[in-house]
């Protein structure tokens, strides 16, 4: 039933025009070549995120800054203070930090890309574009937010008198990293909601789980025995290598975790591209 | 599929499935569902939950094709499938079954200004809403300018959506589709809204690229005049089914002479006198004329049967109406228990267009019963006016004018 070969060629002198065949399940047949067609519409997405959000809010930026602020402060009182964890050398409220910033980072990719085709169900139903881009645009909001925070944990970083080393070269890599774990889960759970409501109160939920079953609030260092466990966690590694680029304290760089968050962030991005693509025909039906 | 033929859909069918036990919106029904079929497993003949799935045929076995430059016009009653229809060529949804093959570049327009953001710009919106049809970064660039001049709305560019009057939001919106430049364009119901001169300035833009005979276009509209004007031919569906293609003159014919223009009523519980069915004839109307067959019943005779009728726009404002008394000498039936009153108008004057009626049923002296909206017609007018401005400038009503000049 492939029927391409049945359409005959383009007079001669006359360019081919792009033929297109719309048939059940043809939908994923130029996936990634109408993904690149449609790139500008990919960048004008994440432009009207990153816009609305910063235009709707009185503080703006402020929001970015004010939450990992306040959890930086009340984990370094708990963890630093009350439960007295030892940092290795580095000043505490760097360590929550530089944990924070992945978590959140992650997190909020996570959030924005599982809501993401639900609160763009009006587009889906009156126009056709590859429906991937929203997902994908939804990883831009994290990202600037990410950006803010990093800024301020550099100038935090050198008010306790602390030059990056060369390892920050490498945080690019592991910034992809944490948005290509978030990506990939949040594919699944986007196209779960599409279905099934219920995911967007799970989604919260995990979240919330994960801010205590991460290493956030304390370095691994302190949790020997647990260290196996935590390494289960797809978002030790990539804390454990954010703090290894930020915060330089001679460290030796941990691959355990990293493996961890490689493996799962390769099965989680191609098994919710499949699950996606199988789905993505039945969207507009079914929002 | 030969050269000039830019659309071919072949036996096209879309399914939906309806009944809240095969579509499982939380996953509570899942897993209940789920574990009622667990237990179907020891007690036969209970599986019946799958058996609620009701199957609705959206389109069933749909085929057409389109040659180059066609402005093709789609009719059809509410539910018909002419949605559906469109969002299967655009891509929106998949079909069932059945293939289309589209040669060049699709753009559609199913609603005005989709993805505008309220919070945004005018002209982050035209970047925004440009790239949501379809459009590059730089073709918008290219075009952005002609887009502003025809939206009207250059001094307002930089201030945000949500506080744009409703006109210029669909003024701004029309301006960016009326620049998409695709091979197909698909375009259902939107020149419905916006006031009455902008939405002339968009006809004429699309029967300007058309007439270039390199556009081709799907239409849809209620608006027998505008598919008229613009389109060269027709197809017409009816629950889910082609049921006509050839020119739109035919088309239309075809569809305003079927005989769904007509409605029953119940008799009433305690005996009253009541209206049976109203019906307009579609001969009449493909004439020309409006004539209106109302049978009326009564448990004692009616002296005279009396039967009002008023015509209103489809938006619900009466335009005209009559009844029987009105009549005055020229007509005095006998009193009756039952029957048919026809009325009929031979020289209509009014415009093509959508119009509904309501049915009244008195005698001298009292009404006993009415019927409000309760049949819907399309009248085509057989006068032409090129060029004739949308009916919401100048009303439905279409007199005689005379015109004189005395020039100095």
């Amino acid at each position: 039933m492939s029927g391409r070969s049945l359409i005959p060629e383009a007079a001669p002198g006359v360019a081919p025009p792009r033929e297109l065949v719309i048939e059940p399940g043809g939908m994923s047949l130029n996936f990634w070549k109408d993904l690149w067609l449609y790139r500008d519409l990919l960048v004008f997405l994440t432009m009207r995120d990153i816009k609305v959000r910063y235009k709707q809010t009185v503080l703006g930026v402020g929001w970015a800054i004010i939450q990992p602020v306040v959890t930086t402060v009340i984990f370094t009182f708990v963890f630093g203070k009350l439960a007295g964890m030892t940092a290795g050398g580095v000043p505490y409220p760097l360590l929550v930090l530089a944990g924070l910033l992945p978590w959140q980072l992650f997190s909020a990719a996570l959030s924005g890309s599982s809501v993401s085709l639900i609160s763009n169900a009006h587009l889906i139903s009156k126009v056709y574009f590859p429906r991937l881009i929203i997902p994908l645009s939804s990883l831009g909001v994290a990202l600037v937010d990410f950006l803010v925070v990093l800024g301020l944990y550099f100038c935090t970083s050198i008010w306790f008198g602390r030059v990056p080393s060369w390892h920050w070269t490498l945080l690019p890599v592991f910034i992809i990293l944490a948005l290509t774990l978030a990506f990939g889960a949040g594919l699944w759970f986007t196209a779960l909601t599409v279905k099934y409501r219920d995911f967007r109160y799970i989604v919260p939920f995990i979240l919330q789980v994960g801010v205590f079953i991460s290493p956030i609030g304390y370095s691994t260092g302190v949790v020997p025995t647990w260290r196996h466990l935590l390494d289960l966690n797809p978002i030790t590694g990539v804390i454990d290598a954010f703090r290894w680029c930020l915060l330089s304290d001679g460290q030796p760089f941990d691959q355990h975790g990293i493996l961890t968050s490689v493996a799962m962030s390769a099965i989680l991005t191609l098994s919710g591209l499949w699950y996606f693509r199988k789905m993505e025909r039945t969207f507009a039906d079914v929002v | 599929m030969a050269a000039d033929i830019i659309i071919s859909a072949e036996n096209v069918s879309k399914r939906y499935l309806i009944g809240h036990n095969v579509v499982d919106t939380t996953l509570r029904d899942r897993f209940s569902r789920a574990i009622r079929n667990a237990g179907s497993l020891f007690v036969p003949g209970s599986r019946a939950s799958k058996a609620t799935k009701e199957e609705f045929w959206a389109l069933k076995d749909v085929s057409f094709e389109v040659p180059r430059g066609q402005v093709l016009g789609i009719v059809g009653r509410n539910g018909a499938g002419k949605s559906t229809l469109l969002k299967v060529l655009s891509r929106i949804t998949e079909p069932t079954s059945g293939r289309v093959r589209m040669r060049g570049s699709v753009a559609s327009l199913l609603e005005v200004g989709t993805g505008f953001h309220p919070e945004l710009s005018g002209r982050e919106n035209v970047y925004l809403n440009g790239a949501i049809l379809g459009m590059s970064r730089s073709e918008i660039t290219r075009k952005f300018d002609e887009i502003v001049a025809f939206s009207e709305v250059e001094r307002f560019l930089d201030t945000p959506v949500k506080h744009y009057s409703s006109g210029m939001y669909v003024r701004l919106a029309f301006a960016i589709a009326a620049h998409l430049e695709p091979d197909i364009l698909i375009v259902d119901e939107v020149l419905a809204v916006g006031d009455a001169q902008f939405q002339k300035k968009c006809l004429n833009k699309v029967s300007e690229v058309t007439r270039s005979g390199e556009r081709t276009v799907l239409f849809v509209s209620h608006n027998s005049a505008a598919l008229q004007s613009i389109c060269t031919a027709g197809i017409w569906m009816k629950q889910g089914q082609l049921v006509f293609s050839g020119p739109i003159n035919e088309c239309l014919a075809a569809y305003l002479r079927t005989g769904s223009r007509a409605a029953d009523f119940p008799a009433p519980a305690e005996p009253k006198p009541y209206i049976v069915s109203v019906r307009v004839d579609p001969r009449a109307l493909a004439e020309g004329r409006i004539m209106v067959e109302v049978a009326f019943s009564s448990p004692f005779p009616l002296s005279p049967p009396v039967v009002g009728i008023t015509i209103s726009s489809r938006f619900g404002q009466p335009i005209c109406g009559s009844n029987g008394r009105m009549a005055g000498d020229s007509w005095k039936p006998a009193a009756a228990s039952s029957g048919v009153v026809t009325a009929s108008i031979d020289h209509v004057p009014l415009h093509s267009d959508t119009y509904r009626l309501s049915v009244y049923l008195g005698d001298s002296g009292m009404d006993y019963d009415q019927k409000l909206d309760v049949v819907d017609f399309d009248y085509v007018s057989p006068r032409f006016y090129p060029q004739m401005p949308p009916l919401q400038l100048i009303g439905p009503a279409d007199f005689d004018w005379s015109w004189s000049l005395k020039a100095d």
